[in-house]
């Protein structure tokens, strides 16, 4: 390593200068080994929940509890195998399926009405646009208890119990205030020359919106659509509440079941089972983890 | 930061982060301005664009809430009509062992695992913030867990990990500690979805971390030139100037840590055992809405969590004057 840097000790250098700038390398490398020590133990205590469901996955039964042991003695996937078996005669990719279907459209719903609510708080004027903003950011701090039961009686009162609606409703309503202000925060970001521009060139709100404004908020976008497919697919109280005929159930409704309904030690199974339906969310944080930091930072920060 | 915004009218009933949420553009006229006029067709198209938005308001937020409202004074049992009682409700409420115990459950969880969180969160985001190689990666392994902190996956795991003579229980057999599973034991199952919601520091890590990086780092070389120490300046710096996201954090912390529902949930097969240790607010208002059909009951108990809430939030705002600091204008 110092055969590169060390083959001029004889040229005319300031040797002071050299020995402080060692000193200091030095001490940089001190602090850099002390933060990768205090990161990588933070990192196994974070990742250890899920490193153990993983593996815990792919161990008999009788070495998932009452051990310390990491790592697997044997490995099986016995456990993959009763899990996608299905549940109760309807089978696994039933309630997987349900759970893509409804993220997807969720997806779709938040996008477009959350886009257009967003150009409409950031671009358009009109009357009572500003209390209505604030509306909409209240909403973001008010606890769901109290629209539920509300909610929930009226679904039930036009029949929509036990279909997606309730669950989907919502989405394309964009009742998700989150969404609106991040792509509220966006949009402002985006030069109102190009709106203008447009507007000379005889473009009305429609057009600016769709051929100026929506594109260039890909982005915002991009980090909604994962937000949003990660929390439906994870969503437990809707489904629980809506969704009566298991063929209907997502995968955390379908987990619950599970649970309840295998014999209390056959714990491999349930963990194969809960890494199968965690599998979408981890791969969706793997291609787009920037996407959704950027976003939860932009949340805090903007303003 | 944004200091003060004029452009923001409060909500009814709900003070609003104003400070934190929004920023006034430059270029944006003030709509409440003095005899501002509106276009026609700016008008006509603002409320097309914000349509499907106002319909779910009125229709999934505002009159809902009205509805629970006036449920709070019936007996609903969803089959039958609502039959008025007045404040039976919430006088029952008050003498119902069961709900006592709920909210002060959920209190505890409030209390004790918002600051740890935070705490958490904040210590790791100084750590990263020391701008090592690796930093990227490192906040993206930390940010994983909350997504999947509340979801049934996790919960099982948990249930599975602290459950006797599970894993946790055998690592504190190891140290002589004699507790068993944390599941079955009513002191231990709180710190257990305690530390379930402190496994999810990271989302509150990575707005901390944001806010760390746009502290000017002359105001660190300047301590350091007048001799102050790292306690110095992390109270004297880095806490007044990371005080607005701080606050921020704080707030939406505390009311996600209200509604903890799904791991309590399935921890505790539905129940809010053991003993009622982890009968959090939510889970009891669910059992009583949907499982015993008193609809009425439910719906005094979410609006009695609505004005604790709303409180709190006032609260920390009135407070946030004392310890809240922003600096200028950011542009």
């Amino acid at each position: 390593m110092t055969t590169l840097t060390a083959p001029a000790p004889s040229a005319p250098v300031d040797e002071a200068a050299v020995a402080r700038r060692a000193a200091a390398k030095n001490r940089r490398r001190v602090k850099s080994v002390i933060f990768h020590t205090v990161a990588i133990i933070a990192t196994v205590v974070v990742l250890y929940p899920a490193a153990w469901m993983v593996f815990a996955s792919m161990k008999p039964n009788s070495d998932i509890i009452g051990n310390t042991q990491l790592l697997p003695d044997v490995w099986t996937i016995e456990h993959y195998v009763s899990a996608l078996s299905g549940i109760g005669g309807v089978s696994f990719w039933t309630f997987f399926g349900n759970s893509l279907l409804l993220a997807a459209l969720s997806v779709v719903g938040t996008v477009l009405s959350s886009t257009v609510a967003a150009y409409a708080f950031a671009r358009i004027s009109f009357p009572g646009r500003n209390v209505m903003f604030a509306i909409m950011i209240g909403t973001l701090l008010l606890p769901f208890h109290v629209t539920i039961i509300p909610q929930y009686i009226l679904f039930n009162n036009l029949g929509m119990v036990n279909t997606y609606i309730p669950l989907l409703a919502p989405k394309f309503l964009a009742a998700e205030a989150f969404f609106i202000f991040l792509m509220v925060q966006f949009i402002r970001g985006i030069p109102r020359s190009l709106d203008e521009a447009a507007r000379i060139d005889g473009c009305g709100h429609a057009r600016t919106f769709w051929q100026i404004i929506l594109p260039l908020m890909r982005p915002a976008i991009v980090t909604s659509s994962i937000f949003t497919f990660i929390w439906s697919w994870n969503d437990f109280l809707g489904p629980l509440l809506y969704l009566k005929d298991p063929s209907l159930y997502t995968m955390p409704i379908a987990l619950r079941q599970y649970v309840d309904q295998t014999s209390v030690s056959d714990y491999g199974a349930q963990m194969a089972m809960a890494v199968l339906a965690l599998l979408p969310v981890m791969l969706f944080f793997v291609v787009f983890q920037r996407f959704l930091i950027n976003g939860v930072a932009t949340q805090g920060l903007k303003g | 930061m944004a200091s003060t915004d004029p452009g923001v009218v409060a909500a009814p009933g709900q003070p609003v982060p104003a400070q934190h949420l929004q920023r006034t553009d430059a270029e944006t006229p003030l709509l409440n301005g003095p005899q501002r006029k509106y276009s026609r067709s700016d008008t006509r198209a603002g409320f097309a664009f914000l349509s499907p938005w106002i319909i779910g308001f009125v229709g999934l937020t505002a009159f809902p809430m009205l509805a629970s409202l006036y449920l709070a004074f019936t007996d609903y049992n969803l089959f039958t009509s609502p039959q008025w009682v007045g404040l039976d409700n919430f006088v029952d409420l008050f003498n119902d062992p069961r709900f006592i115990q709920s909210a002060q459950v959920t209190a505890g969880y409030v209390l004790l695992g918002t600051p740890i969180k935070l705490a958490a969160a904040l210590a790791v985001a100084m750590l990263l913030n020391m701008k090592h190689r690796g930093q990227g990666a490192y906040r993206s392994i930390f940010y994983a867990p909350s997504l999947i902190g509340a979801s049934v996956s996790i919960a099982i795991v948990w249930k599975v990990m602290f459950t006797d003579d599970g894993i946790v229980d055998r690592i504190q057999q190891v140290f002589g500690i004699e507790l068993g599973g944390w599941v079955g034991n009513p002191t231990m199952s709180l710190p257990m979805l305690i530390l379930l919601g402190v496994w999810g520091f990271g989302a509150p890590m990575v707005i901390f971390l944001a806010g760390l990086k746009q502290i000017p780092g002359e105001l660190y070389e300047a301590a350091e030139c007048d001799g102050a120490g790292p306690v110095r300046k992390f109270f004297n710096i880095t806490l007044p100037m990371l005080s607005p996201v701080l606050f921020f954090n704080l707030l939406l912390e505390t009311i996600a840590a209200f509604q903890v529902f799904s791991s309590a949930y399935i921890i505790s097969g539905g129940t809010g055992g053991p003993a009622g240790s982890t009968m959090f607010y939510t889970l009891y208002l669910y059992l009583r809405g949907f499982q015993d059909f008193k609809m009425g009951y439910a719906s005094a108990m979410a609006w009695v969590l609505v004005i604790v809430v709303a409180l709190i939030t006032a609260i920390l705002f009135r407070t946030s004057k004392g310890w809240v600091h922003y600096t200028g204008d950011e542009r």
